[in-house]
């Protein structure tokens, strides 16, 4: 029997968002863990309450009426271990991303090396950058001690210097912002992470230990000049976000003690299971994760090991949506808007929908409208990861690497009322390219799935193979510069019973093989006019497809799908899209 | 569950803190009673720093140079005043080339604090001050009516409230304003021309209480010199009845706007409040409030007007949506509530779109 399981059968995770506090129930049954059950309450961050553990203790709560299965005791403690009578449960887990962005001051030697390594560090988590110092940085070191006054950041992110290199230079930094932090009240004062030539870290956390709120050093996130690791750095960081946030709500030092000591970042726990999917799944392509959050929307790629996770909070579909038009414009916006009213309405909805972020579309209007945003911001969020990867995993083309699976998670996803409206969100925003599967983490179990490998590394495999997440389809996106109307695949979907579809895709056609759910087909696909199904121009081959409410998808719309100029003409394709899939 | 609540109340007890972002001077005491317009704090900000290498002007060693220095760290500073001094024959003297302060010294050099700029924190609102946050604020206690809002620009003033509408739904146009209303506090409609804004700045108005602002304004509304508070947020939105007439029966008092961002963390809204005279102070709302039957609720549509009504029944079983849109294909699942309007229409609304009036 796996060690795991002896040391406790049941866990109980719980994922404090910025609107709604999640509880799930995992267990063994039948020698395997599964996900029991999941309730939800709205997040008491806010005032008036103000204190998150109230939150937690009504999603339990509704876990437990639910379940019908006693969790805490007459006093409203969740009982841990469990009881000889099957009360209470064995472990718990704890992930959170609820709280503003962390104000952010990173600091580097040179702004293409160790700056850059230090700024896709901060993106990995729940910052907010606010200024930048580097050796390059135009202004005299008055101006920068001022900026760092200015802003008083929560958290310095600190890099430079290879291991073993020199060390003058970062150390004349350090000078700058230890002399910052002293002109800082006491209480205000930020807290370190230093992450640089690793020789410096004892003089670091001695010099800055009484200057800063906590000085925390990790690994060197450039060990060479071209050489980035990230991943010890990004644990780390997780660990310092954890403990500013406890600054602030002190009621998660008791959630964390409760976790056996492990509280994390709900992104850095879905990166975590995102890498490992990469690597379980092993189709030589990527995973990517999104989750489209309230407070920031999560891109999470992993090829293979190599994680690559970008957190957004410009992104958030709740109250950053009211400067989201510093990021874009209303025209761009509009353009996957399919009512036939004036652009002023969805500019209108975002910021309501920033004043009151927890509000769901109640109409069809309001619900387009939704959608709509929804859709942006998964453009907006793709470009903006596209352009953070490194060079070896970008396509030339500025579409999306291939992605298998894309796995995808987020209230306006899951809540969407039809599998089509899911799935057409998804092609819409991302516009995936290739042969892809699209599935849906209904419940948000990723984030506490990787919260809950912390303490018990089996469970998470097995509530996955459990088939936890559904699956909404697998897309075929062939890239072709066709004209509109043009041939461009043939598709021959043979079934296990020896039933045969074959259709012809023409350019700007998205079509539906029917396949029932959980049977299975080969696909053949033979692309036409040198068009590319994600095996190279031109190139024909086969696919084991697996069948979905949804059948199998090919969306030739193009890539990047480009919409009329015209609105009335766009209005038209996108209702007749809508119709077509959305039911 | 616990409701949001909106607070439009005819008459309550309130406390308000009011604090400077940085330390300062604090200028009230506790007890002493206060106006919206008294200044209760006031600080330094804004100040730019310079670093001095005194152990380079006196051309020795940084290790030497700390010993050598003439002043210390919060000492005043004049310009051209000995910061340090090498001795002997050929001694060199290290002078500042500004006013300031000495926030720091060390390693052969003196950091000094030099301009900034002032800055006040006024009252907001009549009251009493009941305690003192050391170095930053106080905090007041007034009785009085409370209206708060959905929306608001940052900025704060008082002044005497003048009405520029007729109903709830009214639009406020360019033309309404004129010298009459010169540095009052207007009760607006729905604005929807830049024309209203730019003109109420020519007349030194105090603020713009408004049920609603056009979002291409919103930029303008930022930049406006004076306080403005949306009640109802953005699109043409009516003004709610109740607030409406709250505030109508008001008119010619002064009133308080405090137009501050909203922080839901904090559980801050922009609100206008009224100090009232009482002869026994009312009570203060209560803390938390949980959705029950009875209540009156405030439906918060993201693309149409709020409504009013009474909360009839909680439905914790999911339904799904719409309740009252059968013509529309949403289906959104979420605990609910039935809630009758004042027409006497029965809805079925989000809990997660309600919040509690009063």
């Amino acid at each position: 029997m796996p060690a795991s399981l002896v040391e406790g059968n049941s866990l109980l995770a719980v994922d404090i968002g910025s609107i709604t506090t999640r509880a799930a129930l995992f267990d063994v049954v039948e020698s395997q863990y599964r996900f029991i059950g999941l309730e939800s309450a709205p997040t008491t961050a806010v005032a008036p309450l103000g204190n998150v553990a109230y939150g937690v203790q009504h999603a339990i709560e509704a876990l437990q009426n639910t379940l019908g299965r006693p969790l805490t005791n007459a006093d409203g403690h969740l009982i841990v271990p469990s009881l000889p009578d099957g009360s209470g449960v064995d472990q718990f887990s704890a992930t959170f991303s609820v709280g503003n962005p962390i104000k952010t001051i990173i600091v580097g030697l040179l702004p293409d090396v160790s700056l850059k390594s230090v700024e896709t560090l901060a993106h990995s988590t729940y910052t907010r950058i606010v200024d930048a110092i580097h050796m390059n940085d135009t202004r005299r070191p008055e101006e920068q001690l001022d900026a760092v006054l200015k802003y008083s950041p929560e958290l310095v992110l600190m890099a430079g210097g290879t291991n073993g290199g020199a060390t003058h230079s970062i150390q004349k930094t350090l000078e700058l912002i230890g002399l910052a932090a002293y002109l800082i009240p006491q209480a205000e004062r930020p807290a370190l992470l230093f992450a640089g030539n690793e020789a410096l870290q004892a003089s670091v956390r001695s010099s800055m230990k009484n200057l800063t709120s906590g000085v925390a050093v990790a690994p060197n996130v450039r060990p060479l000049p071209e050489v980035e690791d990230l991943s010890p750095a990004q644990y780390t960081l997780a660990q310092v976000i954890t403990n500013l946030r406890e600054r602030e709500m002190p009621e998660l030092q008791e959630i964390r003690a409760l976790a056996g000591g492990f509280l994390l970042p709900g992104a850095y726990a879905q990166g975590r299971m995102v890498r490992f999917l990469a690597q379980y799944f092993n189709t030589g392509r990527g995973v990517l994760g999104v989750d489209l959050g309230a407070s920031a929307l999560t891109m999470t790629a992993s090829f293979g090991a190599d994680l690559h996770l970008n957190v957004l909070p410009q992104f958030g579909i709740g109250e950053p949506l009211a400067a989201l038009l510093h990021h874009t414009n209303l025209d761009e916006l509009a353009r996957w808007f399919p009512l036939d009213q004036p652009v002023e309405r969805l500019h209108e909805y975002l910021l309501q929908k920033s004043l009151y972020p927890a509000a769901l579309p109640a109409t069809a209007d309001e619900l387009a409208m939704e959608h709509t945003l929804a859709r942006h911001l998964l453009q907006l969020a793709a470009r903006t990861m596209l352009g953070r990867l490194p060079p070896q995993y970008r396509p030339k083309s500025s579409l999306l690497p291939y992605f298998e699976p894309i796995l995808a998670s987020g209230a306006t996803l899951t809540n969407a009322p039809t599998l089509g409206q899911r799935l057409m969100i998804l092609l819409d925003g991302l516009q995936p390219a290739g042969i892809t599967t699209l599935a849906l983490d209904q419940n948000n179990l990723l984030a506490m799935l990787g919260g809950a490998a912390e303490q018990n590394s089996l469970l998470p495999v097995q509530v996955i193979d459990s088939g936890a997440l559904a699956y909404l389809a697998t897309v075929i996106s062939p890239v072709s510069n066709q004209a509109y109307g043009v041939p461009i695949l043939r598709a021959k979907l043979i079934r296990a019973d020896g039933t045969e579809s074959e259709t012809e895709v023409k350019m700007g056609g998205l079509h539906v093989l029917p396949l029932e759910s959980g049977k299975t087909a080969r696909l053949q696909l033979r692309p036409l006019q040198r068009a590319d199904v994600g095996l190279g121009a031109g190139k024909a081959g086969e696919v084991d497809v697996i069948g979905s409410a949804m059948g199998i998808v090919i969306d030739a719309r193009g890539r990047p799908i480009r919409l009329p100029p015209e609105p009335d003409k766009r209005r038209e394709l996108l209702q007749r899209w809508r119709s077509r899939m959305e039911g | 569950m616990i409701a949001p609540t909106l607070r439009v109340l005819a008459l309550t007890t309130l406390l308000r803190t009011r604090i400077l972002p940085v330390d300062g001077r604090v200028l009230a005491r506790p007890g002493q009673k206060v106006s919206p317009a008294d200044v209760i704090a006031e600080a330094v900000v804004g100040q730019k720093h310079i670093i001095l290498d005194i152990a380079s002007e006196l051309g020795i060693p940084a290790a030497k140079a700390d010993a050598l220095l003439k002043v210390k760290r919060g000492q005043k500073i004049s310009k051209g005043e000995a910061l340090g001094e090498s001795g002997g024959i050929f001694g060199r003297e290290a002078l500042s080339p500004l006013e300031g302060w000495v926030v720091a010294t060390g390693g052969g050099k003196v950091v000094l604090e030099t301009g900034g700029a002032p800055l006040s924190i006024r009252a907001g609102l009549g009251g009493v001050v009941t305690q003192v946050v050391e170095n930053r604020g106080v905090t007041i206690r007034a009785s009085g009516a409370l209206v708060q809002g959905a929306w608001g620009n940052g900025k704060i003033d008082s002044g005497i409230l003048a009405s520029l509408i007729e109903s709830p739904d009214d639009t406020l146009e360019p033309a309404r304003l004129d010298v009459s209303q010169r540095g009052s506090m207007i009760l607006g409609g729905h604005v929807s021309e830049l024309k209203v804004l730019q003109n109420a700045a020519e007349l030194l108005v105090r603020g713009l209480i408004l049920s609603s602002l056009s979002p291409n304004l919103v930029s303008a509304a930022y930049q406006a010199p004076y306080p403005i508070l949306l009640l109802e947020g953005f699109g043409k939105r009516p003004m709610g009845a109740q607030a409406y007439k709250l505030l109508t029966t008001n008119l010619k008092r002064e009133v308080s706007l405090n137009a501050e961002v909203s922080n839901r963390m904090k559980g801050t809204r922009p609100e206008v409040f009224i100090t009232l005279p009482v002869t026994q102070e009312p009570p203060e709302p209560r803390d938390v409030e949980t959705f029950a039957p009875g209540q009156t609720v405030r439906i918060c549509w993201l693309a149409r007007p709020a409504q009013i009504g009474m909360l009839t029944q909680l439905q914790l079983e999911s339904p799904p949506f719409p309740g009252d849109f059968s013509a529309s294909s949403v289906r959104i699942s979420g605990t609910s509530a039935q809630v009758r309007l004042e027409s006497g229409e029965m809805v079925l609304a989000p809990l997660s779109n309600l919040e509690t009036l009063g």
